[in-house]
This record gives structure tokens, C-alpha cells and sequence, in this order.
């Protein structure tokens, strides 16, 4: 091959790649894969591979960054995804404080943005930034109802708290001190603990010395397990309540025998198999586990994943309509892009059957079940 | 509070207090015979637990690979130097790079042990050679720089190793079952066994490095070393090979430390850190020189973090941590300061 059919043969490689890029539809996916939030961002990333390719019969690229768990690299990731990979719509990131910075540059450039952040605070109050991000993962506010319903359902009169010495264990407290005085339940006692801590006696026999019915574990993941094991060792004898954070295997080897008998509130998918066939979420969940699970392995699926899927599944229902009115790449596309996404109805994800409206871009329904830990395995409780 | 409360806040922090003990007593060995602020100490502790949780999920502890790999790099770099024509002391190589992770290998490889203190021995046996290993590849080179560099590379020491023990054990911690199940009562307070083997072995530990610094030539070399290098050169004492036995010592007690602190609480990668630190404040409270002083500056850390958690548990690491501001006045208007002396 001479010079000129090399240099021809690359104009055209790079031609055909730019037309492709002009053509398709563009989805800008930035998540946690490393730093603290790993492990909601390493199964957001896999999700990403059992998406559709085509939507509306338009091709789909998935373009991944990751931002380390870090705000500056997740609004840096975005302004590229923007400028650089022409985003038509943005999913991310994994955490509230990364999604919070985020508003700012997706809403300067018109583009439409799924987060998939727990906060309320990402979609409200509503503004003219916030009109261009949608949220998919329950509020923080919808979990702590569910387990102050569950407290009161069951004769719970006081409750005591003990959370993570940071934003996640804090904001808990708050929400759940609401839901649990507007039932009528006293809390007394409130004590914080670090994810490093090796010993949490002194909070627990503070706990026990103000003989609480119920305790809630404000924490995430393993080190949640630590509070409730010696609370256990140091005989206390009520119920136990932990949040959706701990809704993954680890927490189940690590707590073992100890975390028997735990009620915590979670999305459906965790229990998808589960679910009564009449759930309007189980066609829809079970589908997001199986098809994960046959991609990763047996026991793989967890919920985090869940809400990029679903993210996907609005997107899916929106992208249709917004194809009607102009063509992917262009401005009026990412407008009616936010418009659509705005009107879908009844869209059956793995965690809740999405309905927005332009004053609610989250509008999940039948987003949380009670589950409880029952011979080391999650139990779905009606 | 009443009594009972008191009594076993008083229990949990004399167990924590152990550990912080031994942490604070590897703290001063290794500073006082190389000047190495050695900021890693407490990465052995989560090596050492997470090793031992590893094989009893009946997998190949991946510190094992790390250990072979470091010890093949020490031993090339052992060769490299007698080829420039400097002395190695080929006893000490062979016995860090060949004979110990030889010896982890065949026990993590072949006999894959199922019994609590083989898969123990085999710990140490992966965790112990990591330390002399560490010394010659990274603090020999640099044996005659400066407090502040050495402590430099001790920070850059911790980064490394954290960020290894992400790679190995992964961002989930872990636990390991209790080498003693039982339980005494003892009037309202009930005492775990696994309490008293911590502060069983904790004191056997201390007693045996007494008798170890009192009675045994190296031990003698070693205090030697610590108090004078120069003189002790000079009378011939290997200050090299005392830097090894001295990081030698300090990754025995972090990884016994991990085996005594796994069973009570849960491991994660990064644990380590914390307990290194705080034992680092009670050694701080000795001044860095006192192994008396540094076991009861360890004892009132433990206590104090395990009352502040309970009157104040948001605020405990602050009590804790600022402890050290009120010793460090009085320790600098008690002693006077005196300029480096060798540079």
C-alpha cells in the first residue's frame, strides 16, 4: 500500500467514525468505578452492557467515565461528554454530591440528565436547572417511611439511632426522626460511629441504658454490621432495623448469624424472584436480574446496578418521541428529549413503576418493599 | 453511668488498649533503632487479619504472591550489590528472601492448613518477612537521610500499602471466628475469652521482647544501636541487620495484632491506619522512647476512646487525637530540644 491509499484509507476510517458519531444517539454514562463509592459504581458500569444498542430503530453509543468518587473529575467527565463526545442525554453519577455539581454544567448546555444519586435534593425544588435532571433511585425520605410504618405496624413505641459519623448516617437521622415522630415514636437515643471504628461499646450500652423497642443502623455496607453484632453480644433484645445501604452480599457473610431477623427497606429488584405475581415491578425485576446474572454470575445482581437499568428504561420510552420531532445531536433533540422524559407514564423499571410530571421528575411508585434477613438470605415481608 | 457500665467501657478499652500497646511498642523499637517513623505499622495489622480471612474462605491468601515477588526484588537487588563489590550480609538474605517465604509457600500452597493455629502460623509466616523485606528494598538505601525524608517514604510506605491491600481484599472487610469461645462471669461483668487472649498475648509478647532486649545478644545489639548507631558501628554491631530484625519485630506484632483484633471487630483494607495511629499517639505520650511509658500512654488512649464513645461517640476520634496536643506541651517544656545528631 503506498502513502496516498494509507492516508486515503484513514480519511475514510475517520470519516465513516464521525458520520457514525453524528448519526447515533449518544448516551454520556459517568460513574463511580473506583474511590469510596466503588461499590455502587462497579455494578452501574456492568448494567451498561446489557443495554439496548438501538432505540427507535437509531443506534445507541455508551460512552463511560469514571470519576473516581471524586465532584471536580464528575463535572470535568460531563463537560466532555458534552463538548467532546456530543452527549445527547447524561446518566450519573452514583453519588449525591457528584450529581449536585453536575446540574450546573447540564443545564448550561440544554442536555437532559438521569442521576442516579439518592438525595431529594438533586430534582427539588424544582427550577429551570433542575428541568433538565431526572433521578431514578428513591429518596432517602420514602426508605425511612417505610421503616417507620414498619415500627409502627408493629407496637415499636420508642426507637434509638445510630448512624455513620457522616453526610449518609446524618441525613438518615433527620429523615427518620420525621417519619418516626409523625408516628408518634420517641427516639431516645442518637449515636454516631465511623466506618473505621473497631469498637463500638460505649454507643451500644448508651443505646441499651435508654431501652429503645427498635434500633436503626444508619450505615452502609459491612461496617453496618459492626453496631448490631455488639448490641447482640451485649444481649439486647429488640428489633433491629438497618438501611437500604446494606443490600449487598458482603453485609450478609460478614454479619452472619448475628443480622438473623433484621428488617430493612429496599427496591423490589432485591427480592425480585420474590414478589407476588401481581407486583407490578416483578415482570420488570426479575427481567434486570436475570439478565445481569447471566452476565456475571449466580448472586451478582445488586440494586445499585438497578438504577442505571432503569434510567435506561425511561430513556427508552422517551427517545421514540423525541425522534419524531429532530434529529440526535442537535439541540431541539436534547429539548424534546427532556420533554418526553418528562411525560412518560406507568414505565415498569426494576425498582418502581416511573410516572413523571414536570413537577416531579423521580414519580416512582411501588418503589419499596420490607425485606428481612431470614437463614442468611433476603425475605421479602408484605 | 453506673458501675457495671463503667466496668465494661473500663474492659473494652483495656482490650483496645492492648493492641494500641503493641502497636505503640513496635512504633518505638523501630524508631528508636533506625528513626523511621513508621507510619505503615498499622497496614500489617489489616494484612496480617485479612490473610488469615482469606484462607479460611479457603482461598490462596494473595499476600503471598506480594511476599514473593517483593523477596525476589530483595534478593536481586542483593545480588546487584555484590557485584558492585559492597558486603551483604548472605545469612540475613537467605533467611528474609529465601528461607521464610520458601517456608509461607509450602504452608499456604501444600498444606493449605484448616486448623486455627496453623492457618495462624501461616500468617505470620506471609506477614513477617514483609517488614525486613520493606527495610532493605526501601529504607537501607536511604539508612543515613533525615527524620523528615525517612518519615516522607514512610507516607509515601502507607499509600502503597493501602492501595495494595485494596487490590487484594477488595473494598469489603471481614472477620475471622474467635480463638477462644468462652465466657466468665465475674460478679455483673461477664468476660469474653477472646478478650483475654488479646491482653494474655498482648503481655506475653511484651514480656518475651523484655526478655529478648535483656537477655539475647541481638537484643543487646539492638539497644546498642538505638542508643548510639555510631558507637555501635564502632564496636561492631551490623546496624543494617539491626534495622532488619527491628522491622522484622514490628511486622510479627502488627500481623499478631491482626490475628488477636480480627475476632472482635471487622477488617477492612484500610482499618489499619486508624489503630497505627492510635497507637502512635501512645507512643507519642512515651516520647518515642519509653516502652513502659508507651504501654500506658496505650492503655489511657483505649480508655479514653472507649469512654468519650460513650458520653460523646460523635466527637470520640477529636478527644482522642487532641490528646496528644496537651503531651506535646508538656514534653516540649520538660525536655530540651536537641539538634540531630547525625546528618
Amino acid at each position: 500500500m503506498n502513502r496516498l491509499a494509507k492516508l486515503g484509507f484513514v480519511a475514510t476510517m475517520l470519516a465513516a467514525a464521525c458520520s457514525a458519531v453524528w448519526a447515533d444517539i449518544n448516551v454520556g454514562v459517568v460513574v463511580s468505578t473506583t474511590g469510596p463509592a466503588a461499590s455502587l459504581g462497579i455494578p452501574e458500569k456492568n448494567t451498561v452492557a446489557l443495554l439496548p444498542t438501538t432505540i427507535g430503530g437509531q443506534k445507541v453509543n455508551y460512552i463511560i467515565l469514571d470519576d473516581a468518587s471524586d465532584t471536580t473529575a464528575a463535572v470535568a467527565n460531563t463537560r466532555k461528554l458534552i463538548s467532546e463526545s456530543k452527549a445527547d442525554v447524561i446518566i450519573g453519577s452514583s453519588t449525591t454530591p457528584n450529581s449536585l455539581a453536575m446540574i450546573d454544567v447540564v443545564a448550561e448546555n440544554k442536555t437532559p440528565m438521569v442521576t442516579l444519586g439518592a438525595s431529594a435534593r438533586i430534582i427539588s425544588p424544582m427550577d429551570a436547572k433542575k428541568a433538565w435532571v431526572f433521578k431514578t433511585p428513591q429518596n432517602d425520605a420514602m426508605m425511612a417511611e417505610a421503616i417507620a410504618e414498619s415500627m409502627a405496624k408493629s407496637g415499636v413505641k420508642t426507637a434509638a439511632y445510630i448512624g455513620f459519623n457522616d453526610a449518609y448516617g446524618e441525613g438518615w437521622q433527620q429523615e427518620f426522626k420525621k417519619a418516626a415522630e409523625a408516628r408518634g415514636i420517641k427516639i431516645v437515643a442518637t449515636e454516631a460511629f465511623s466506618r473505621t471504628d473497631t469498637s463500638v461499646t460505649g454507643q451500644a450500652l448508651k443505646i441499651m441504658a435508654a431501652k429503645p423497642d427498635a434500633v436503626l443502623v444508619g450505615g452502609s455496607g459491612t461496617p453496618a454490621a459492626l453496631p448490631e453484632k455488639t448490641l447482640k453480644e451485649r444481649g439486647y433484645k429488640g428489633k433491629y432495623y438497618q438501611t437500604h445501604g446494606v443490600a449487598n452480599a458482603d453485609f450478609l457473610r460478614v454479619g452472619g448469624k448475628d443480622v438473623e431477623g433484621t428488617l430493612l427497606p429496599a427496591g423490589p429488584v432485591l427480592v425480585a424472584h420474590q414478589l407476588p405475581d401481581s407486583h407490578p415491578v416483578k415482570k420488570s425485576a426479575v427481567a434486570y436480574v436475570e439478565s445481569y446474572e447471566a452476565k456475571y454470575g449466580k448472586g451478582s445482581a445488586a440494586t445499585f446496578g438497578a438504577h442505571l437499568w432503569d434510567a435506561a428504561q425511561v430513556l427508552g420510552a422517551a427517545v421514540p418521541e423525541a425522534l419524531k420531532k429532530a434529529q440526535p445531536g442537535t439541540e431541539a433533540f436534547r429539548t424534546a428529549l427532556r420533554d418526553a422524559m418528562e411525560n412518560v407514564k406507568g414505565i415498569a423499571g426494576a425498582h418502581g413503576v416511573f410516572s413523571m410530571s414536570p413537577t416531579d421528575h423521580l414519580g416512582i411508585q411501588h418503589g419499596v418493599v420490607m425485606v428481612k434477613i431470614e437463614n442468611g438470605t433476603w425475605k421479602y415481608t408484605p | 453511668m453506673d458501675l457495671q457500665i463503667a466496668l465494661l467501657l473500663g474492659q473494652d478499652g483495656i482490650v483496645n488498649g492492648a493492641i494500641y500497646g503493641l502497636m505503640a511498642v513496635a512504633l518505638v523499637l523501630v524508631f528508636s533503632v533506625t528513626r523511621v517513623i513508621f507510619i505503615p505499622q498499622g497496614e500489617f495489622v489489616a494484612f496480617g487479619a485479612l490473610t488469615m480471612a482469606m484462607m479460611q474462605t479457603g482461598k490462596v491468601p494473595t499476600t503471598l504472591w506480594l511476599l514473593l515477588v517483593v523477596a525476589l526484588m530483595s534478593l536481586a537487588a542483593d545480588v546487584w550489590r555484590t557485584w558492585r563489590g559492597e558486603t551483604v550480609n548472605w545469612g540475613a538474605t537467605c533467611l528474609w528472601s529465601v528461607v521464610v517465604p520458601v517456608a509461607a509457600a509450602v504452608l499456604a500452597l501444600l498444606v493449605q492448613p484448616s486448623a486455627l493455629m496453623l492457618q495462624a502460623l501461616t500468617t505470620l509466616c506471609i506477614v513477617t518477612p514483609l517488614g525486613p523485606l520493606m527495610y532493605r528494598l526501601v529504607y537501607r538505601p536511604i539508612a543515613d537521610a533525615s527524620v523528615l525524608l525517612l518519615l516522607i517514604v514512610s507516607v509515601a510506605m502507607h499509600g502503597v500499602m493501602v492501595g495494595l491491600g485494596l487490590l487484594f481484599f477488595g473494598a469489603e472487610g471481614s472477620r475471622t471466628p474467635a480463638f477462644s469461645e468462652a465466657q466468665f462471669q465475674l460478679g455483673d461483668l461477664s468476660i469474653s475469652g477472646q478478650s483475654l487472649v488479646v491482653v494474655g498475648v498482648a503481655l506475653l509478647l511484651v514480656l518475651l521482647l523484655y526478655a529478648f532486649f535483656e537477655g539475647s545478644m541481638v537484643g543487646k545489639a539492638l539497644r546498642a544501636t538505638a542508643i548510639n548507631r555510631v558507637g555501635a558501628r564502632l564496636v561492631g554491631v551490623p546496624t543494617a541487620l539491626a534495622g532488619d530484625v527491628s522491622f522484622a519485630l514490628a511486622a510479627l506484632i502488627g500481623a499478631v495484632s491482626g490475628l488477636l483484633i480480627a475476632p472482635l471487630t471487622t477488617i477492612y483494607y484500610d482499618t489499619g491506619f486508624l489503630i497505627g495511629l492510635k497507637g502512635f499517639v501512645a507512643a507519642i505520650v512515651a516520647g518515642l522512647a519509653s516502652y513502659p511509658l508507651a504501654l500506658a500512654g496505650a492503655l489511657l488512649v483505649g480508655l479514653l476512646e472507649a469512654f468519650s464513645s460513650f458520653w460523646a461517640s460523635a466527637y470520640k476520634e477529636v478527644l482522642v487525637f487532641t490528646l496528644i496536643i496537651p503531651v506535646l506541651w508538656w514534653r516540649s517544656r520538660s525536655s530540651h530540644h536537641v539538634e540531630e545528631d547525625e546528618s
